[in-house]
């Protein structure tokens, strides 16, 4: 690989070799066709994928690739709009689903980008790491032959010897930390390798950070569960409501430990503009580790899931389950239970059923089964109101519906513990011959017609919490190379590296002549001010002779008499 | 005292802030409005300037024949002897060799007189903002990033104080000024018309101090992205305008005058790398910070949210511009629309994502 810099214009060919090796960025090669035969194509599409501007397209077409996962609703976060999306567009969703784009994160072409994108950057991260390590153990490249020509220039005469010149030079940069040695007639030195540095451990970081994210995606799991107060769980499959994990995943990568919802807790603005907004949401939980370690309680809340082994349980809904007792014709309990109620809005007015499928006896003693629908109100308005007017247990009101007959739970079609297929139940009529429909406030019954039974609204009505729980490894490793990304881009970003040239040499007349010459990897202000600097520091070293022209400012723009070797 | 008296107390020593701090954001902009003015009236004094200092240059260059590069003399270190050698500095073969536009007031004195009463009235609106931001801020007891109007309101505070900070480190940045107030403008008036939300407080989901971090260099990392999308459109037009009088076109008076005054094209777009290049770690770390704080309230530190998706394809599009800077045949013109579709980028992920997109960050309220 060619060491020359990407920036080679006509300037950079007249400095030579001291121009170049100022960076590690991969040289720009014409197009040109490739040899015949397969090496000959291998090496010429090997060499295109790994030069900048094939690294520049590939990340345009990944920022490009990003935009419509983040339009068009993806299954991976929102599977709910993805189906109303594929019912309201049912011309435009066959096509998006053959592109993937329901799930373009992890769609065939986006994935085909990215790692083209890692394979460049990986092909271009080994040249340039061995062309760096090659750049360090050399030594700068020697001073040009015409040092006016470079971008920044400063010369003078002086009484000293050339040699005390030049030792007095090299003293003067290496106290500044440059790289330098004696090369010839001038000391040739450089300094800001950890711009490059940094830049290559940039790129390596965002391999770290690909592989990490990568493998964290394969063996992760994900998983809810819903917890009533004074429920428990303990960390296996069958626990979970809902259980997502990743391709390398085995049930023996769960953590083991267990834990079980004490308290729920809600806070909410009760007064202003903003009344019923939530103020803090958090549960009461005792948990141990380990298959019997020791029981401790704490607290989670959003934004402070609890952290057990490789788990993280966060706290991601909540609810309430009104508790509620069913007695049968013959007046026996047949049900008593929490019901877990869903939120329908954020006042959390409430929706759930409940079903009583074994034991249920009508008034003459016949099987049937029992469907009621409920509604629930934290905060009752009055009257005929259905909304919730506040989502705290101010003034709470389950609304209930029953319904009896068969459930249909076992004709093998999975339900949702939260909807009625009415399809085979019959409603209980009130007096005038309509649904029977009644509020009860906790404490409160509702009687069945015809000596059906009752149902009971406990007092105490419970809340439930929703947990969500993570296991994903390689979050470590992300941070790492999140962490060496930023610090190698600082320093890629805001180090110059650059190279400074003083020669030395006797002029015709036996005065020396000292020449100062600063090239940096781009323009940059910087350069001139640090080699004025440095020539103010020298010439303390070396005064000016006074000049036997009696011109006492050497000519800025051409070199000084007889600096030419 | 009662806990419910105490409430109400709290409640209304809080409006009473919240309606301070609308008076202020008002008279904020009643100040940057006269600021405006007197930025026009500076480049309207400016105008009166004939000297074509780039046409000059360029047709000197011309008659210089192989455009050899011109050497411009510094005197090293900071106390120069007159013995003391003196530092050449020559710009690179195959650049312009255009000297920098003197500014709005294009060397007028009354215009140059205008521009630093247009500065000191930027100055004094500045105070007035932040005034209303801190305000806001006590009216809510948090930090005033809620909601789109608070989002509005920072923002543009921060731009402009970005704008006054490279100004007190004399950079040569004067002539953003008409630029930036014009948008700040814009931007208020957005902010006090559509997107106006009375104080309120923010949701447990923000309640973390990653929000602190995460937004408030996001908000920083925009307004200084702001300054280096308006140098590098400044850049595109300086830049024909150069290409047009170096191949011998006539460019019309309006643009040969304002165009005239602003620094050379080369000059703006390396104030333009400078700015992007120098916020780009940063916007890289609120990108972290951000799937830090995704990962302790949502369960995943990357979850391909709208917003944060936006995010990536900002930063991704600020790389490609950065890449573009270091490729043959990307530098210049290409490399500098590559920035303005980054900082586009930027601006939909604000505006767009939160208007056109639902997704996780929505619930902060239009
Ligand atoms: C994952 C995708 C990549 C990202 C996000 C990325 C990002 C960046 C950034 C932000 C810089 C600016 C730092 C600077 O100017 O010093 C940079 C520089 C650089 N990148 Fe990449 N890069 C990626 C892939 C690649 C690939 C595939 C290559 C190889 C062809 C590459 C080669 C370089 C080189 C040589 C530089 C230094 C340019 C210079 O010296 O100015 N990058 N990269």
């Amino acid at each position: 690989m060619s060491t020359t810099d990407t920036d080679k214009g006509p300037e950079q060919e007249e400095l030579g070799a001291a121009g170049s090796r100022l960076s590690t960025a991969p040289q720009e090669e014409a197009v040109s066709l490739p040899g015949l035969g397969v090496i000959g194509w291998a090496r010429w599409f090997w060499r295109q994928l790994t030069s900048m501007r094939v690294a520049l397209l590939l990340l345009l077409l990944l920022s490009l690739g990003a935009i419509p996962g983040s339009l068009i609703p993806q299954t991976g976060a929102d599977a709910t709009k993805v189906d109303d999306f594929r019912a309201a567009h049912t011309t435009l969703a066959p096509v998006y689903d053959r592109l993937g784009l329901f799930h373009v994160y992890s769609s065939v072409w986006f994935s085909a980008i990215y790692i083209l994108l890692f394979v460049s950057l990986i092909g271009c991260i080994v040249p340039r790491t061995w062309q760096f390590v090659g750049q360090l153990r050399g030594r700068p490249p020697g001073a040009p032959r015409r040092l006016d020509r470079l971008p920044a220039y400063t010369t003078w005469r002086t009484e000293a010897e050339p040699e005390q010149v030049r030792e007095a030079a090299l003293a003067l940069v290496r106290g500044r930390r440059f790289r330098a040695h004696v090369a010839g007639d001038a000391v040739a030195a450089e300094k800001g390798y950890v711009r490059e540095l940094g830049n290559l451990v940039f790129h390596i970081a965002l391999i770290v950070l690909l592989v990490a994210f990568a493998s964290g995606q394969m063996y992760k799991s994900d998983g809810t569960k819903l917890m009533v107060e004074g429920d428990g769980f303990s960390n296996a499959l069958p626990m979970y409501d809902d259980f997502k994990s990743g391709s390398l995943f085995t049930t023996d990568d769960l953590s083991p430990f267990s834990f079980g919802l004490k308290d729920f807790q809600g806070t909410y603005e009760l007064t202003g503009p903003n009344r019923g907004t939530p103020r803090t949401f958090q549960a009461k939980v005792r948990y141990s580790e380990g298959a019997d370690g020791t029981d401790r309680t704490t607290t989670i809340k959003v934004n402070e899931p609890l952290e057990i082994g490789d788990a993280k349980v966060y706290l991601v809904s909540h609810g309430y389950a009104p508790v509620i007792t069913v007695r049968d014709g013959r007046g026996k309990v047949v049900y008593q239970d929490a019901v877990p109620l869903l939120p329908l809005d954020g006042n959390v007015t409430s929706q759930g059923v409940i079903k009583v499928m074994d034991g249920y006896r009508d008034a003459r003693g016949g099987k049937d089964q029992l469907g009621v629908r409920a509604f629930f109100l934290p905060t009752y308005g009055g009257g005929a109101s259905v909304l919730s007017q506040f989502p705290a247990l101010l003034n709470p009101v389950l609304n209930l519906e029953p319904y009896h007959g068969d459930l249909g739970v076992n004709s093998g079609i999975p339900q949702s513990v939260y909807q009625l297929d009415k399809t085979h139940m019959k409603g209980f009529k009130d007096a005038e011959g309509r649904q029977l429909r009644g509020n009860l406030k906790p404490g409160q019954t509702m009687k069945l017609p015809d000596g059906a039974g009752s149902i009971t609204l406990e007092k105490g009505v419970k809340e439930w919490a929703g947990f969500e729980i993570v296991q994903e490894p390689g979050g470590g490793w992300a941070l790492v190379g999140a962490l060496g990304a930023i610090l190698g881009l600082a320093a890629s970003l805001f180090i110059q590296r650059r190279r400074v040239w003083v020669r030395a040499v006797r002029g015709a007349d036996g005065v020396t002549v000292v020449e100062m010459a600063g090239l940096g990897r781009s323009e940059s202000a910087k350069v001139p001010e640090e080699l004025g600097d440095l020539a103010a520091n020298l010439y303390d070293r070396a005064p000016g002779a006074s000049d036997p022209d009696d011109d006492s400012t050497p000519s800025p723009a051409g070199p000084a008499e007889g600096a030419e070797k | 005292m009662t806990l419910a008296a105490a409430t109400e107390l709290a409640a209304a020593t809080n409006e009473h802030l919240a309606s301070v701090s609308n008076t202020l954001i008002y008279s904020s902009m009643a100040v940057y409005t006269l600021a405006f003015f007197a930025y026009i009236t500076e480049w309207l004094f400016g105008s009166r300037s004939k000297v074509g200092r780039t046409a000059a240059a360029l047709t000197a260059g011309a008659e210089r024949g192989a455009g050899a590069p011109a050497v411009t003399v510094r005197s090293a270190g900071a106390t120069a002897v007159l013995e003391r050698p003196k530092v050449v500095v020559r710009s690179a073969s195959g650049a312009r060799d255009v000297p920098d536009g003197p500014g709005a007031h294009g060397g007028d004195e009354q215009g140059d007189m205008y521009g630093r009463i247009a500065v000191s009235l930027t100055v004094l609106a500045f105070l007035v903002e932040l005034a209303g931001v801190v305000a806001r801020a006590a009216s809510v007891e948090r930090a005033p990033w809620g909601n789109m109007y608070e989002f509005n309101i920072t923002f543009s505070t921060v731009a402009v104080g970005v704008y006054l900070a490279l100004l007190a480190l004399r950079k040569n940045v004067r002539w953003l000024g008409l630029f930036l107030v014009t948008t700040v403008l814009l931007d208020l008036g957005l902010a006090v018309t559509v997107l106006y939300t009375a104080s309120d407080q923010l949701v447990p989901a923000l309640h973390s101090y990653w929000l602190y971090i995460h937004v408030s260099t996001a908000i920083f990392c925009g307004a200084v992205f702001y300054v280096g999308a308006v140098a590098t459109i400044l850049y595109l037009f300086k830049d024909s305008y150069e290409s047009k009088l170096e191949s011998g076109g006539k460019p019309g008076a309006f643009a040969r005058s304002v165009l005239e005054r602003l620094p050379a094209s080369a000059s703006l777009d390396k104030f333009a790398y400078r700015v992007n290049a120098a916020v780009f770690p940063l916007w890289t770390f609120t990108i972290i910070a951000g799937a830090i704080w995704a990962g302790d309230a949502w369960g995943r530190y990357w979850n391909w949210d709208p917003k944060e998706t936006w995010s990536f394809i900002t930063w991704i599009a600020y790389a490609c511009y950065l890449h573009a800077r270091a490729t043959a045949g990307w530098k210049g013109r290409k490399a500098a629309y590559l920035a303005l579709i980054a900082f586009g980028c930027w601006l939909f992920n604000y505006y767009g994502v939160n208007i056109f997109v639902t997704g996780k960050h929505s619930y902060a309220g239009v």
